[in-house]
């Protein structure tokens, strides 16, 4: 698709595929802003969302988007208790001890799947997956779009629930001040096992749809982790409509800088755009 | 009725790590009073509230709230039994509107059902949070911060409520207006324990005091027999 000579091309696709960048986002955000942690194990997270889906769709021939119902709750209660048995302690030990925790899950998710699915590189295809879509004289992956949706959706529902439900406002509240958080009754512990859930039910939902979009290997995460801290980085942390700002102009210049420059150059151009407003604007463009 | 205790504070030490910032304090609440705590910096009377909040447990000694031993609960549910404290500094959250701050003030189960209900006492005391609750906290001054921090507080629906001097860095004619809230709400029944450094002003209104001074209590008593004290000059000020 890049380089078919038409501008709007790679246009079109960046700002699709920023849908799915803040997908990925959003989870790194969420955990960050509510326990301060930077979560190395959020790329994988992201993958075994990938896996997951392929299993179901491998084993019991189940369409990605339907394994959702699956693939959201487990995650779910895996992030829940990943905080309540590990992190959680780990928070007591020292800062460094739950940085170095999640290090430790990203390798055993890692090689977990290179155990079960060898080092090969793995796709999730359907039926409509391959297929593409018309917009004027252009056609693009329908799997783009369909990542765009899925960002949207997530970003919406979630924004929703943080600023209409007691536990979302006691997220945001604990966010915000902790101290003040716990003062009006909120139990921070049960709040950071449950931002983790969310961050993890994300990433779940982000696997799925990037696995439709790329083909991806167990060691897959560690590329996700870096356009995450991209995203955030450009967006500014604890903004959810920054996020996906974020992520929308990440794949802009990732899709226009390689229709420029080339496919090789993809990256290293969206690493100078993180470098460069890391050094002009540290708080990212919509932080705080 | 006003000699009945509702949280008696038994010689309790509490330490920060290896530094011990209460030495066996006690101290008593009575239902339906306005008690004061005075004390310069470091002498502890923060470290008190903290240790009835639940932030920090006494590695000696007991906390009892009507009765009922709370001393290794955890800050959630010592809310849920009805003790709220206003934290100095302008705890708020500051990110988020006015409204949305109060609204996290009943997030305890039992202050939920009471919401709107406490949301229209809360505008009574401090209508300025009403005309403001669109706009975000960190917009607010310093005195409508103090407010909004103590309606949010309300907003637990609280029967004690621990206020951390709230008179910190505020002109006066605003200090004037938070005691008189402090009343009023005194006045519907909730029970008030307060920290100040202003002696003068505190004794004015409290209905008594105790004075902490290096992490132990000093002198306590009635406000009147406090200001005829002087061993407060003594005690508080060196003299």
């Amino acid at each position: 698709m890049i380089g078919s000579g038409d501008i709007l091309t790679p246009i079109v696709m960046g700002f699709l595929l920023g849908g799915l960048y803040a997908l990925i986002a959003l989870g790194l955000s969420m955990v960050f802003g509510v326990m301060r942690l930077i979560n190395l194990a959020h790329g994988d997270f992201v993958i075994l969302g990938s896996y997951g889906a392929y299993a179901l769709m491998s084993f019991l021939g189940m369409d990605p988007i339907l394994s959702l119902v699956i693939c959201i709750p487990v995650m779910f209660a895996l992030g829940f208790g990943v905080q309540k048995y590990l992190m959680g302690r780990a928070f007591g030990i020292s800062m460094e001890a739950p940085l170095i925790i999640a290090f430790g899950i990203a390798l055993i998710i890692q090689n977990t799947n290179q155990i079960f699915w060898t080092p090969l590189s793995r796709g999730i295809t359907t039926s409509y997956s391959l297929k593409s879509f018309q917009m004027g004289h252009l056609q693009f992956p329908l799997a783009y779009l369909l990542d765009f949706l899925a960002g949207v959706i997530v970003m919406i529902a979630l924004r929703e629930f943080l600023a209409r439900t007691y536990l979302g406002r006691a997220i945001t509240a604990a966010s915000q001040d902790k101290r003040a958080a716990q003062l009006m009754g909120v139990n921070t512990n049960r709040i950071h096992g449950y931002a983790f859930a969310i961050a993890m039910a994300s990433a779940a939902v982000a696997g799925v749809f990037l696995g439709m979009t790329f083909p991806f290997t167990p060691t897959s995460g560690i590329s996700f982790l870096a356009i995450a801290f991209g995203t955030v980085i450009i967006g500014g942390l604890g903004s959810m409509l920054g996020t996906f700002i974020g992520g929308i102009i990440l794949g802009m210049v990732q899709t226009v800088g390689g229709y420029f420059f080339g496919p090789a150059t993809q990256m290293l151009i969206l690493y100078l755009i993180v470098l460069v407003i890391l050094t002009i604007r540290p708080q990212g463009l919509f932080g705080r | 009725m006003p000699q009945q205790a509702l949280l008696n504070v038994n010689q309790i030490d509490v330490f920060h790590g290896t530094f011990q910032a209460l030495w066996g304090v006690s101290l008593e609440v009575r239902v339906g009073e306005m008690l004061a705590l005075i004390g310069a910096n470091t002498s502890g009377k923060s470290t008190l509230l903290d240790s009835i909040s639940g932030l920090l447990h006494p590695a000696k000694g007991q906390i009892e709230f009507e009765g009922r031993d709370m001393t290794h609960l955890d800050p959630y549910q010592i809310v849920e039994l009805g003790i709220t404290q206003i934290p100095e500094g302008r705890g708020i959250f500051p990110d988020v509107t006015v409204l949305d701050n109060l609204v996290i003030g009943s997030y305890n189960r039992k202050a939920r059902s009471k919401r709107e209900q406490n949301l229209k006492r809360v505008y009574e005391h401090f209508p300025i949070l009403n005309e403001r609750k669109k706009q975000t906290a960190k917009t607010l001054s310093g005195g409508e911060q103090q407010m909004l921090v103590i309606g949010r507080g309300l907003m637990a629906d609280p029967k004690l409520m621990l206020i951390d001097e709230m008179s910190l860095g505020l002109a006066p004619i605003v200090i004037n207006e938070l005691f008189r809230a402090l009343k009023e709400i005194g006045e519907r029944g909730i029970t008030i324990l307060f920290v100040e450094q202003n002696v003068r002003r505190t004794l004015q209104e409290a209905d008594r005091a105790y004075i902490l001074e290096t992490g132990r209590v000093v002198l306590s008593g009635t406000a009147a027999e406090l200001r005829e004290e002087v061993q407060v000059k003594k005690a508080y000020f060196g003299i």
